[in-house]
């Protein structure tokens, strides 16, 4: 039955969304809106004919969920917000419901019925899209911290031989991975024999954070070079030993400029100053 | 089967790991240096992995073997050039290599190995360890 | 009615089996394990922690379990993929596996740092293992895990 007024669905589906003020035409125009709504009501159309209305997780279902997944994961990239991608699906079940409504008229059981069975569907349908809309965000929002932990671990060279990284904000075990690495490639590229993680812009150590730092050390020291912590504060100081946590083998420096001292000495290197000649 | 070659440099020893070791080239290779140390009377051997991708806890295990052997026999051990990746690698499997001397690459572990033999020497004898480097 | 979950089902995209028996064998797997590596795009430490963590456990399945089979798959948990290494035994198999996954525990004369290690370096790890029947392990490495 619903085969034959596939037109007319389309069409009052499209009225009610062209009618929706939360309409974004800044973000996808009519044209795209209609493709995109035929295609659905298409296969939806196809799987609703079939009388399949309860098993979503059955193979003819899935061709509806992929396209309804498509849409729900390129609007949360394109930045619709969760109503305007939701109205998508709920304007369709008002198109459905209408239509409905205009083939069954009088029977009042049959309406119930059948208006029921299409209202499970169809929550169900916006579940689904509700779910891929929020993992499309959840993608969005991974790639960016992917992004900030690359952007956010610069390292330094200060001197010939001498790396530095300033560690700024919090350090858990994912940031560890992309510092570590970093600094430990760029040792191999320059050929550095000391590198400076200086952890000023971190906020607080605990256990686990002491632990990353001692690793990040420790292989740095398997491939031949040393590694100084700097710009330990003392608030930092007390809770390490309140912790219990042995820094005992690191060596530590509260300022990058006493680490850098220190690399200097190291590599038997002084910084004078030049008295100015008299005359 | 398999070798691993062992050059001899002055009174350093020097092995390049080319392979991913296997079991059993990993441990001729212990026995071998071992043997060339006491033989040729080497002050320090230098093992290059720069080429080798995995260390899993056997091989660091023969590495650390290495060093002790060597150390016994008054040689000092020197590692160079690991990858960054099997760095991270080794450290999460609880290898840290402790007692295994470390440097960059080739050059700065020869560097290593002569200024460990001067100090030592210099604690010991001094006029001996000027004779070990110079009959070599 | 039930409403078909995406993310947490962790499906099987490829499957290939490898009997190891000898040395030559273990060489072989490795090189499958990190074509397989390469190919989802996983990055280089990760490819090491994998290959490392597959070395260990194929040491043990060969000293211990008398050699047994590895199967190799590419995972995908919906948001990445991986590769996860079954290896199974018909070996003598660990009479207290809680004491082998303890640091520094061994019955031969390793440093006993093989089952432990290996879950440090991969992101799921799993082991059954029945006395006189066999051993089997199972990681899971993600490729940006």
């Amino acid at each position: 039955m619903l085969q034959k007024k596939k037109k007319n669905i389309l069409e009052l589906w499209m009225k009610n969304q062209l009618a929706d003020e939360g309409l974004r035409e800044d973000l996808i125009s009519n044209d795209d809106l209609r493709a995109q709504s035929e295609e659905l009501i298409d296969s939806l159309v196809t799987n609703l004919s079939s009388g399949n209305f309860t098993d979503l997780n059955s193979d003819e279902w899935s061709p509806v969920i992929e396209i309804l997944g498509g849409i729900a994961i390129t609007r949360a990239r394109q930045g619709f917000s969760p109503r305007e991608t939701g109205a998508f699906v709920f304007s369709l079940k008002e198109a459905l419901l209408e239509t409905l409504q205009k083939e069954i008229g009088d029977d009042t059981k049959a309406l119930f019925t059948e208006s029921m069975k299409i209202n499970r569907l169809m929550d169900n349908l916006s579940v689904i899209t509700f779910e891929t809309f929020i993992k499309g965000r959840e993608e969005v929002i991974l790639r960016q911290t992917d992004e900030i932990a690359e952007i956010s671990t610069p390292v330094i060279r200060v001197w010939d031989g001498i790396l530095a990284l300033p560690i700024i904000g919090t350090l858990d075990s994912a940031r560890t991975q992309v510092v570590m690495e970093s600094l430990l490639q760029e040792i191999v590229d320059t050929g550095s024999s000391i590198a400076i993680l200086d952890i000023s812009g971190v906020p607080a150590v605990d256990s686990l954070v002491a632990q990353h730092l001692i690793k990040t050390v420790s292989a740095t020291r398997l491939m031949g070079a040393e590694c100084i912590i700097s710009g330990i504060r003392p608030e930092i100081a007390q809770t390490v030993v309140h912790l219990g946590i042995d820094l005992s083998n690191i060596v530590t420096k509260s300022t990058l400029a006493s680490a850098l001292q220190h690399a200097f000495k190291v590599m038997r290197l002084e910084v004078k100053k030049i008295t100015p000649r008299t005359n | 089967m398999d070798k691993i070659p062992i050059l001899r440099m002055g009174p350093f020893l020097l092995v390049t790991i080319q392979v991913d070791l296997y079991d059993r080239l990993a441990l001729t290779l212990e026995a071998d240096l071992v043997q060339m140390v006491q033989k040729t009377s080497a002050r320090g051997v230098l093992i290059d992995i720069s080429a080798v991708s995995i260390v899993d806890s056997f091989m660091g295990r023969i590495i650390g073997n290495i060093a002790s052997m060597s150390k016994i026999l008054d040689a000092e051990t020197v590692v160079v050039g690991m990858q960054p990746a099997v760095a991270i690698t080794l450290i999460e499997l609880g290898l840290p290599l402790k007692g295994v001397y470390t440097a960059l690459n080739m050059e700065k572990g020869m560097n290593l190995l002569k200024s460990m033999i001067d100090t030592s020497g210099d604690d010991e004898d001094t006029d001996l360890s000027d004779d070990d480097i110079s009959t070599e | 009615m039930r409403i078909p979950t995406c993310q947490t089902m962790i499906l099987a995209l490829s499957k290939d089996t490898i009997k190891v028996t000898q040395e030559q064998d273990v060489v072989f797997l490795k090189n499958r394990v990190k074509e397989v590596a390469v190919k989802i795009k996983m990055g280089l430490v990760n490819q090491t922690r994998l290959l490392t963590a597959a070395s260990e456990l194929v040491r043990n399945m060969m000293r211990y379990g008398g050699g047994g089979s590895c199967l190799i798959e590419v995972v995908s948990s919906g948001r990445s993929n991986g590769v996860r290494l079954t290896f199974t035994d018909k070996g003598q198999g660990i009479p207290d596996i809680e004491a082998a996954m303890r640091d520094g525990f061994s019955t031969g004369k390793s440093l006993g740092l093989g089952l432990p290690g290996t879950k440090r370096l991969v992101n799921e790890f799993s082991i059954k293992s029945k006395v006189g029947e066999g051993t089997t392990v199972t990681i899971v490495k993600w490729a940006n895990g």
